[in-house]
């Protein structure tokens, strides 16, 4: 049989619409979120995790007691994204980073517009840029930007 | 904490969208190109394997059970065959043609010795093994190299297959 010319090609889209029910403490941070606020939750030990989570996650004990948070923090790691993919958060070059927002001990993953990839390091200061219209999902925050 | 005012509240948000997308571009190789080029033509071709004489449609290029290339010449086949097997379906999904309650068949082509699974139009308490169908196309102006060029199978006025000739595909 003759080869054929070039094989034909097709978009392919798999598309999951999930809903995820949030529970008690995760309900708490992303109503947070909506009202442009960040919450974290303590643990026994004074410390606090932002993100929260439901359950100390060395003890497993039941955690809910919330704590306010600063939308300011410092990044703790970072990755930087030189081409952007659609469904990112920002379409322009910018890094991925874990934060440790002020009055938290756990970093939570976000995106940072610093504008170039030198301006990134590890320790930088970063606060939230929040998003025009907010509707209770981590989008909220729209990114962070350095604080100069 | 932030110069914009905060939103309406409604309530505590209790519920998380989370979709997940994946988008592929998918290469139907040269195989299948071929077959799907026949299909804007309206044609059916399947491919006979050289060891046993089976014919696979829709065939991948090589055959399963003996692990041969499938390059001889395709075998055009009809749009006609059997029901094997048929399942009822009462649960909505996107893109289906046809009105709940509706049937998913696997189909035995005339000519070709495996099923293909597609929907079938007709009376939900009508549908039966070895019911003779056919091939409802879509208008020849919208045809293009997909397989959804055809929208389902049709009963057609023929006598049943004998059990026989399908057994095996059950």
């Amino acid at each position: 049989m003759s080869q054929i010319e070039k094989a034909l090609t097709a978009p392919h889209v798999i598309e999951y619409t999930y809903k995820r029910s949030l529970g008690p403490v995760l309900s708490q941070f992303f109503t947070a979120l909506r009202e442009r606020r960040v919450v974290g939750v303590r643990r026994k030990d004074g410390t606090v995790l932002c993100p929260p989570k439901e359950y100390d996650p060395d003890t497993g004990e039941s955690l809910g007691d919330m704590v306010p948070l600063k939308d300011t923090g410092v990044v703790t790691s970072w990755a930087w994204v030189a081409k952007p993919r659609p469904q990112q958060p920002l379409q322009k070059p910018f890094a991925y980073a874990l934060i440790r927002l002020d009055g938290a001990d756990t970093p939570l993953l976000h995106a940072v517009d610093a504008g170039s990839e030198s301006r990134m390091k590890t320790s930088m200061r970063v606060r939230a840029r929040w998003a025009d219209t907010t509707t209770g999902a981590i989008r909220d925050i729209a990114c962070f930007e350095p604080v100069d | 904490m932030s110069d914009k005012k905060p939103e309406e509240k409604e309530g505590p948000v209790q519920v998380l969208q989370t979709p997940v997308r994946l988008e592929y571009v998918f290469s139907a190789g040269q195989s299948a190109s071929r077959l799907l080029g026949a299909m804007a033509k309206g044609k059916l071709l399947g491919q006979r394997c050289p060891v046993d004489g089976r014919v696979y449609f829709p065939s991948r290029g090589s055959c399963p059970q003996h692990g041969v290339p499938l390059d001889g010449a395709p075998v055009e086949l009809a749009d006609k065959g059997t029901v094997a097997t048929y399942s009822i379906v009462r649960i909505p999904i996107e893109k289906v043609p046809l009105e709940l309650p509706y049937v998913t068949v696997q189909v035995v082509l005339d000519g070709a010795d495996t099923v293909l699974m597609h929907l079938l139009k007709c009376d939900v308490d009508k549908v039966h093994m070895g019911m003779r169908v056919q091939a409802k196309w879509k208008p020849r102006e919208e045809w293009t190299s997909s397989v959804e060029n055809i929208l389902y199978f049709e009963p057609i006025d023929e006598p049943d297959a004998p059990y026989d000739s399908f057994k095996e595909h059950i």
